[in-house]
């Protein structure tokens, strides 16, 4: 009865190619990034924008570029860290060796250097494929790991190796309060997020998806795979590199290269996976699931104990929170390889018929 | 020259260390097409069982024979990885048959982080020590032929040794039992290896079986000379540029990509890792395994990838 879409014709090839043809989906999406913008930053307090919902967004916006790569392209990548890395210190290095450089442009030319070390990654692409090419992405990872810890010039030779930054603002207006670094990252992942959903509708999209499925055939038809591979990894890491500095600028405030290690490019992986590939609603799903199980976890294991009047100490709680994650993921991928996504899009199958299911 | 030769043959030791851990991934990979990343994981369940058992054996038996603690602790751990190999088949990999690639592989990171919790909870977090009386004091060699003479680690080259045996024990196991016929069958073709009669899910079971003895083998060797600790996990991170240079369903492969990482990383580190701050093995390696695939995309013993539209 909810979700009915009954009545709404589509009487032109416009209306038929919107984001969001059923008017329930719109009116649902737009209430939703609504009540983000005005609803929560009344209602939630600090903790929870630090713990949650910033590491939230900037992660949801850097499985998004996973995504495109991984879900759109079909290449699999183990170095997404590398390149968060890379958003990273291009920005840091923009932002402190000019002067006068406003946030917005130090990050976006960040997310562009990304871009750049993206294609340079990327061409072994062109050669090797499928868990070959896996496992010679995490060359990117490792080559950045090192690069950023040993090459004092990349971090303005601070004696620490750590790197930080202070008095971020953003046409005047500073970003220092948690619900001002929310919302500023909201803004980036909406606007990001309606890119990425009208990349992979336009023909750019069209190419990666037919590479994906088949790139032998996808070259017969005439697709350019250089041109078309290329783009993904350059758009993909615009991305993650983006999101990279907003992690390092507005999430972090002062870092080190293990902020950005293969654990975090796994980490990106999973999301993208359990959220679901080659969907962009996937890699919210993903991020949020991969932030807040392991919170939760955490709160919940020792109140667990408790109840049953057992003090666990806090490494079994850690080993516990291993061994729950793990299985949650393996669980997770046995009963929907498709990811979270999938089952999203089963519940509104089931609630078009709901409540007379025929 | 002597320095050259010293670092050379030092490569080539450690490159048999890392084709070591190599061959669990090229086991797995090729019976049942999963990439293994749990590998350094089992490496690490199988040197924390063994240390400890061999710790709680040595103390039962009044501390009079470590070598028979050992062997009972080998035994005992041996036992571990096959429950282990039976739960991964049972609950994972039966449910997820016919799944991407990219499926499994998530699986078994997933499958890496229960293994390093579960082994942490039931053996301890702490640094432990395995001591197999494997000599540790380094020897001078072929001083007439250069000056001051070849310095070569005995310990090194004992595990060298112990790898190349079991890759040779392997090839018979592969080549000439019946067992190993059937795995090269399910390697060729699942559908057709069903078919005619070989059972999938035991040899499945079985093929983790050899793979987590081959890790204990590895974290035995790696565990007496690292110790036991967490960062055994991480060995796994250095045997995957070895695995994708060999060739992902080769044997010899992994032997021979080995020691070319072996070499290829020790001379690096010795002669250009000054230059640049140090510190670069092992990304020099990947890097190293990258050149190598622009020529031959599916390593240098794997099988061609051919593409049909």
């Amino acid at each position: 009865m909810i979700y009915r879409e009954n009545g709404q014709f589509k009487t032109t090839y416009q209306a038929d190619q919107q984001i969001f043809t059923i008017a329930q989906d719109k009116i649902f999406v737009l209430a939703v990034i609504a009540f983000a913008f005005i609803g929560i930053p009344f209602l939630v307090d600090e903790y929870l924008f630090r713990a949650i919902l910033i590491p939230f967004l900037i992660l949801a916006l850097a499985a998004l570029g996973v995504n495109l790569l991984v879900g759109y392209c079909g290449q699999i990548t183990l170095g997404a860290g590398a390149f968060m890395a890379i958003g990273a210190y291009a920005a840091y290095n923009f932002f402190i060796r000019i002067d006068g450089m406003p946030l917005i442009a130090a990050i976006l030319l960040g997310g562009l250097s990304s871009a750049g070390m993206g294609i340079l990654f990327g061409v072994p692409s062109l050669r090797v494929r499928g868990l070959y090419l896996a496992v010679a992405t995490l060359a990117a990872q490792f080559f950045c790991d090192w690069a950023f810890l040993r090459i004092k010039w990349f971090t303005n030779d601070s004696s620490s190796g750590s790197v930080s930054v202070s008095n971020l603002n953003v046409f005047g207006w500073s970003i220092e309060t948690p619900i001002q670094k929310y919302l500023f990252c909201l803004c980036f992942l909406v606007a990001f997020a309606l890119v990425a959903k009208n990349l992979t509708r336009a023909i750019i999209g069209r190419q990666w998806m037919a590479i994906r499925d088949m790139d032998v055939a996808a070259e017969v038809i005439g697709i350019r795979p250089m041109y078309a591979k290329l783009s993904a990894f350059a758009v993909s890491s615009f991305f993650v590199g983006v999101a990279g500095a907003l992690w390092g600028f507005v999430h972090l405030g002062s870092w080190e290269p293990a902020a950005f290690s293969v654990d975090r490019s796994f980490q990106l992986l999973f999301m993208v996976i359990i959220g679901g590939l080659g969907s962009i609603l996937g890699s919210f799903f993903g991020a949020a699931f991969i932030v807040v199980l392991p919170i939760f976890l955490n709160q919940f294991l020792p109140a667990l104990g408790s109840l049953f009047g057992i003090a666990i100490s806090t490494a079994a709680v850690s080993h516990a929170e291993l061994i729950i994650f793990g299985s949650l993921i393996v669980f997770f991928l046995i009963v929907e390889p498709h990811g979270l996504a999938r089952l999203w899009s089963i519940a509104k199958e089931k609630l078009r018929l709901w409540p007379f299911p025929h | 020259m002597g320095f050259f030769i010293e670092t050379l043959i030092g490569g080539l030791m450690a490159g048999m260390l890392y084709s070591l851990v190599a061959l669990g991934f090229v086991l797995i990979f090729k019976a049942s097409g999963v990439f293994n990343f749990a590998q350094g994981a089992m490496v690490l369940f199988a040197a924390l069982a063994m240390a400890r058992f061999s710790g709680w054996a040595n103390a039962a038996l009044g501390g009079d024979s470590l070598f028979l603690a050992n062997v009972i602790a080998f035994m005992g751990a041996g036992i571990v990885m096959w429950i282990v190999a039976w739960v991964i088949e049972r609950l994972v990999l039966r449910n997820l048959v016919n799944q991407e690639g990219a499926t499994l592989l998530m699986a078994t990171l997933g499958i890496t982080y229960v293994l390093e919790g579960i082994g942490q909870t039931l053996f301890g977090s702490e640094i432990y020590s395995i001591d197999v009386g494997m000599p540790k004091d380094p020897v001078i060699m072929f001083e007439s032929l250069f000056e001051g003479g070849i310095l070569i680690n005995k310990e090194d080259f004992i595990a060298a040794l112990i790898a190349a045996i079991l890759v040779a024990v392997l090839t018979l196991f592969f080549q000439k039992t019946p067992i190993g016929r059937a795995l090269r069958a399910v390697a060729d073709d699942h559908q057709a290896a069903l078919s005619i009669g070989i059972p999938l899910n035991r040899i499945w079971v079985i093929v983790w079986c050899v793979a987590g003895v081959v890790a204990l083998v590895a974290g035995i060797i790696w565990g007496s000379k690292l110790g036991v600790q967490f960062s055994l996990a991480t060995v796994a991170m250095r045997a995957l540029p070895v695995v994708i240079l060999g060739g992902l369903t080769s044997v010899p492969g992994a032997i021979v990509g080995g020691l070319i990482i072996g070499v290829g990383e020790k001379l690096s580190e010795v002669y250009l890792g000054p230059m640049v701050g140090g510190g670069i093995e092992i990304w020099f390696a990947y890097m190293l395994a990258l050149v190598f695939l622009l020529f031959r995309p599916q390593g240098l013993f794997g099988e061609k990838i051919i593409d049909r539209v």
